[in-house]
């Protein structure tokens, strides 16, 4: 077995893995014949931020590639409005066979090219959490592959245990290797968005809020300034959006489909590039490339939904350092805690320049989801900044403190104790996962450093 | 396991009684740490070296491991020991060494042996040793403090600058040997260091303390440097040094 380097999307704590690639189920459960005592992964698209899809000196299963969309594993039934697929499909290609069809994933995180697998385990959200969930809630029924090589249907009716377990599981239960996930019919495939400049936090807030008119939009999401401070402190651009119906756009083909032109990023960024100087400007265009009044437009599935994969390796950005993302979520009544922590990063003159914020939805019944009723913050900042484990450490305990948790998919730096204290039903995941491998065979670097599985 | 701000879960000293180890340990204490251990032969002494860090950092386990620094056949069992304790191994700060400055060898050779086998037969054993484990992890850092008293032996203590010269040129042929492994060395030669080592010695020109070499060490570590010098023009001093014809080298009072 090939030895090869590994990291996830911020490209930081590379280790060495026995990587295999396998696409179909008998070759995935022949590449588990093989694992050795360090245990294996499965890993689709790389896109988690940091060690969800490695492991260090075991085996890495890699099950998907991005060029795979040509004649993708998919069967959908019209009249249920549900695919068929094989885990390693990806979001992009489902939308390459649904869009055209009038049909859209029910959830979409900010890339597309995950794949189905990794959506599950990681129970992705996406701009619609607070309207219809994360992506577990969508899937109807699914195929998992044990370490012990059963193979075992599971839903929210035959099993929901281990089915809830695999949701958000961090690919630690087992190998999905099909799902069936509900579709959401659209009529066309432009988004009306509604596009508005807030100055300060207090006003993103209050426009964000349950008690406003954010349920009126399927689609809501808020860019944030981390750099600007005193009264312009967290302001923001606010993007809310619909699926355009067919009387709102005039269009031949109104449910055409055309993922962009892609641009690369240069093979070769140095550390520093993106600095505290280069995303304050960008973030000041950004804010003053908005409209000051609310405006309302119509814009493309990718333009909405997947603006940063028109640049392919958007994350060789940062140089070879890499960089992190950080992202938690506090309950809805806490919004001084996301103002500490915003202005802690400030301060401390961390440039972020995808800083997000989202109002999110009830939580599902899968005990390691992430989403939870409340407000989730996204930053990324480069990996080398000086100081950056004591900073990440106060912030932490804030919002540990508050009752709030952190992203699996995006953690790359957490102690074992943020899960324990962010995650109460950690326990219960824990025996049941132990239920699902009791050989203790699913490891990743993830699960190393958070002591998820027992063992090396 | 390490994470992506470049901190370290489980950290082990070797000699765990060294001024340059133990301010390399003082330095890589940060919130992520979880396991520290450290393997000297004199525990009880190691022990209170880290008693302010544990202080510090409630949240940190320490372990003690007993060793023989001359035994190179025991080094399997000692990495085997600290595999015990902590699992995977991070990084590993290799800083046992003997100086044994002003001994007459003439008239009593009888320290060389121990201190070929501290400096180097010791060493490499241990590294190998570390290097095998490290290469089932799929990743790891090895820290060696070696010396610019090997870049050049120097006529003063040629014994010593010699196992260095032999371990520095091991270490960095091993870096090689581990590529693609995910496992690296990083080798830290400083210049006259003032330490209980040093003591009453006569300082030379660009000395430093351990702090300094600590910072620049940690500073290091993450990243994929090979070699530091520390102060860093100890380097451009070397390379003049060691090209220097040899009438000119012996001329020099060094």
């Amino acid at each position: 077995m090939p030895h090869k380097r590994l990291s996830g999307w911020g490209r930081t704590a590379w280790t060495v893995a026995d990587v295999v690639s396998a696409r179909e189920p008998d070759a995935i459960a022949h590449a588990l014949t093989e694992v050795g005592p360090r245990g294996a992964i499965a890993r689709g698209l790389g896109r988690s931020y940091g060690a969800a899809a490695q492991n260090a000196g075991g085996t890495v299963i890699e099950i998907a590639s991005e060029t795979d969309y040509e004649g993708a594993d998919i069967t959908f039934s019209p009249e249920t409005g549900i695919i068929d697929v094989a885990s390693s499909v990806s979001l992009d290609a489902i939308l390459r066979f649904s869009v055209p069809r009038g049909w859209f994933v029910p959830v979409t995180p900010g890339t597309r090219f995950v794949t189905v697998g990794g959506a599950i385990a990681s129970d992705v959200h996406g701009k619609n959490h607070h309207v219809d969930g994360s992506f577990g809630q969508h899937v109807r029924s699914m195929t998992v592959l044990l370490s012990n090589g059963e193979v075992v249907e599971l839903s929210p009716h035959q099993n929901p245990e281990w089915f809830w377990a695999t949701v958000g599981g961090m690919g630690l239960t087992g190998i999905v290797l099909r799902a069936q996930v509900a579709l959401l019919p659209i009529e066309t495939s432009q988004v009306l968005v509604e596009t508005e400049r807030l100055g300060n936090f207090d006003a993103v807030c209050a426009a964000m809020s349950a008690d406003g008119d954010d349920d009126r939009y399927r689609y809501s999401v808020c860019w944030v300034d981390l750099l600007a401070t005193g009264a312009s402190m967290g302001r923001g651009v606010l993007t809310r959006g619909n699926h355009a119906q067919l009387s709102e756009v005039s269009s031949d083909e109104p449910l055409k489909y055309d993922p962009r032109l892609r641009v690369s990023a240069p093979g070769w960024v140095p550390n520093g590039l993106l600095n505290k100087l280069s995303i304050r400007a960008f973030n000041e265009v950004w804010y003053r490339k908005a409209p000051s009044q609310r405006h309302v437009g119509c814009e493309s599935i990718p333009a909405f939904f997947h603006p940063l994969d028109g640049v392919t390796n958007w994350n060789r950005l940062y140089g070879n350092q890499g960089f992190i993302q950080y992202q938690f979520i506090v309950p809805l009544d806490r919004t001084d805690v996301l103002r500490r922590v915003i202005e802690t990063f400030s301060e401390a003159g961390v440039g972020s320049f995808l800083a997000v914020l989202k109002r999110m939805g009830p939580q599902n019944l899968a005990p390691m989801s992430f989403p939870t009723e409340g407000w989730t913050l996204t930053l990324d900042m480069a990996a080398g900044l000086k100081g950056l484990p004591e900073l990440l450490a106060r912030v932490d305990a804030m919002v540990l403190d508050a009752g709030g948790r952190h992203y699996l998919a995006k953690d790359s730096h957490v102690a074992p104790s943020a899960v324990r204290r962010g995650y109460p039903r950690l326990d219960e995941w824990l025996s049941v996962r132990e239920a699902m491998d009791p050989a203790g065979m699913w490891r990743s670097d993830l699960s190393r450093r958070l002591g998820l599985v027992q063992g090396a | 396991m390490k994470n992506g701000v470049g901190v370290h879960q489980n950290i082990v000293l070797f000699g765990g009684t060294s001024d340059i180890g133990v301010a390399i340990l003082r330095e890589i204490l940060q919130p992520g740490v979880a396991r520290v251990v450290l393997v000297s032969r004199d525990v009880d002494r190691a022990q209170s070296a880290t008693e302010e860090m544990s202080e510090s950092y409630p949240e940190v386990d320490f372990f003690h491991i007993r060793w023989d620094a001359s035994d190179a056949s025991s080094m399997q069992h000692v990495v085997s020991e600290v595999v015990q304790a902590v699992s995977d191994i991070d990084v590993a700060i290799i800083a046992q060494g003997l100086l044994n400055e002003g001994r007459d060898y003439f008239a009593d050779p009888s320290g060389l042996v121990e201190m070929a086998n501290v400096n180097f037969t010791g060493t490499m054993s241990l590294m190998y040793a570390l290097g095998g484990h490290m290469r089932t992890q799929g990743y790891g850092k090895m820290v060696l403090l070696s010396s610019v008293a090997g870049e050049r032996v120097r006529r003063a203590n040629p014994a010593y600058g010699a196992t260095k010269a032999g371990i520095d040129g091991f270490a960095l042929a091993l870096d090689h040997e581990l590529a693609e492994t995910g496992v690296s060395v990083l080798i830290v030669r400083p210049g006259f260091v003032d330490t209980k080592m040093t003591a009453g010695m006569k300082k030379a020109p660009l000395s430093t303390d351990a702090e300094s070499v600590a910072r620049a060490t940690v500073r290091a570590i993450s990243g994929k440097t090979k070699v530091i010098w520390v102060p860093g023009a100890l380097r451009w001093l070397f390379l003049v040094l060691k090209n220097l014809p040899l009438p000119i080298w012996r001329r020099l009072p060094l």
